[in-house]
């Protein structure tokens, strides 16, 4: 009796160390890591445009899916080794105090106002987004903020200020959500959001908010790509950062990225097509 | 209401078809919380015996940590751990950060407080005259801790399976430490959180049911284990309380 428990629990030290020894092999495979915003991650255009590049480079691209501001941070901090994001001021600062290198614009689309069906604040007939804002903020009708410094947090903050509105009150809320979330959000309570066109277009399934505003100059979304700078952080696998960030504007991902449908829409436009 | 029943349906297709992407997600998530929780009790429960068993000054405020500990939120885990495995935390280096290894770690550190504590409870209360006869008739310390342990056994189980339970089950640190990437530190609680943000909500209810599942035939497995070990001690003629 002693001896079969005695063997029993050997069984299972052993059986419970191989757990542990298999998971500690997966840590040692090649990898390279994305951070991004989940407009590129959540529509799946990333999920067609990177398999490619890791059959032919032999590595596994590791998406982090975050907002704009929290990306570039892990870019910062070097927890990243090439950012993918929108919001293009913020790029340029970032390269600019020396932690990217080599920033390429990838491809662009625009941000939409959602609202419901009955738009309520009358948005449809404004003739410039700064006057659909205006309308929103005069009927303190329900306006759904991502309030996570995300590319389209920045913008939306951006299109308050030249609209001279201090959004603040009941009406105002910010839901620290990533676009998809945030989205549902603003269709159960019924109000307006700020969304970019690809998260919409991929949602349009699930909710019932409808495009109340499209079209202006403002609402442009361009994407940028950079690789984290090797002189601050040795670590990060700068070759193949500048290969991933080359071939996101190589004719082949321009193919892909051009002939991304959801929904029989295109989602995401380059600039050379 | 009809929504809620297409999506059930669509889970258990999902489930019942051994979808590639449902099988990594759970393969991983069990395989991470049995380390995590395999690390927390090889430390969690010789920490628990001593608080419960052994008089020493201090002991009473080490419990009241300990105590404490069991209701830290999972995100400040998370944080933790973060700030210390980020490329610019003290241990960067070693680039931990956005690996199961780091779910791992910080898991571990979830399931450390509950199993000690249990364990701790399990021990604290029993019989004295156990140790002092065991010792009087010539047993070592070593030996009659050993029969201590073996009296709390079915405790102890109990105290590893609760933090199993918080473990596998917990989103905070798991998506701040793993970061959710597909097909290596997805876990079944990030991938839930993220299909629901996505509106997919029977790909989130179908892992939600394999979460159940998961749980229950650890459960499941341990209360065989427990019946059979029981049966083979009371052949042998042990007495157990």
């Amino acid at each position: 009796m002693k001896l079969s428990k005695k063997i029993l629990s050997i069984f299972l030290l052993a059986f419970l160390l191989v757990a542990v020894i298999t998971s500690a092999n997966v840590f040692a495979k090649e990898r390279i890591i994305l951070a991004t915003t989940t407009s590129t991650d959540n529509t799946g255009l990333l999920a067609v445009l990177l398999p490619p590049f890791e059959e032919k480079f032999n590595v596994e691209v590791h998406i982090i899916a975050v907002g704009t501001g929290r990306a570039l941070e892990l870019g910062r901090n070097g927890d990243a080794d090439v950012v993918l994001v929108h919001a293009r001021e913020q790029e340029l600062e970032f390269v600019e105090q020396g932690y990217g290198v080599n920033r390429l614009d990838v491809m662009y689309n625009d941000f939409v106002v959602l609202g419901p069906k009955s738009d309520p604040a009358g948005v449809a007939s404004a003739s410039s987004v700064l006057e659909a804002f205006k309308k929103i903020a005069e009927n303190k009708s329900v306006f759904i903020s991502r309030g996570d410094n995300s590319g389209t947090h920045v913008k939306e903050l951006d299109i308050w200020a030249l609209a001279g509105i201090t959004p603040e009150g009941n009406w105002y809320r910010a839901v620290g959500q990533g676009m998809g979330a945030s989205i549902n959000i603003a269709d159960q309570s019924g109000g307006y959001i700020l969304s970019d066109r690809g998260t919409y277009l991929s949602y349009k399934d699930q909710t019932d908010l409808v495009i109340v505003f499209q079209g202006d100059e403002l609402l442009f979304n361009p994407y940028g790509i950079m690789a984290v700078n090797p002189e601050l952080h040795p670590h990060v696998k700068f070759d193949l950062a500048m290969e991933l960030v080359n071939y996101f504007v190589s004719e082949e991902a321009i193919e892909i990225i051009n002939s991304f449908l959801v929904a029989g829409e295109q989602l995401f436009f380059t600039y050379n097509d | 209401m009809d929504y809620i029943v297409r999506a059930v349906i669509q889970a258990v297709q999902l489930i019942t078809s051994f979808d590639d992407s449902v099988i990594s997600i759970a393969s991983l998530s069990i395989r991470v919380s049995l380390t995590s929780t395999l690390i927390a009790s090889l430390i969690g429960i010789p920490i628990g015996f001593i608080l419960g068993t052994c008089k020493f000054r201090g002991r009473s405020l080490l419990t009241s940590i300990l105590n404490t500990l069991l209701s830290i939120p999972t995100v400040v885990v998370g944080l933790a751990v973060y700030s210390v495995i980020s490329r610019r935390g003290p241990l960067g280096e070693l680039g931990l950060l956005f690996t199961p290894t780091a779910i791992i770690i910080g898991q571990t550190i979830l399931a450390l407080p509950i199993i000690s504590a249990l364990t701790m409870n399990a021990t604290r209360d029993m019989d004295r005259v156990l140790w002092n006869t065991a010792v009087s008739l010539g047993s070592s310390r070593v030996q009659a801790a050993i029969l201590l342990l073996k009296h709390a056994r079915f405790a102890i189980v109990g105290a590893v399976i609760a933090g199993f339970g918080r473990v596998v089950a917990e989103v905070g640190a798991s998506m701040m430490l793993g970061g959710n990437i597909a097909n290596y530190t997805r876990t079944l609680t990030t991938a839930i959180s993220l299909e629901t943000s996505k509106g997919d909500f029977s790909f989130a209810i179908a892992l939600g049911i394999i979460l159940l599942l998961v749980s229950f035939s650890v459960n499941l497995g341990v209360y065989f284990f427990q019946q059979w070990t029981r049966r083979a001690s009371i052949k042998t003629g042990e007495r157990y309380s």
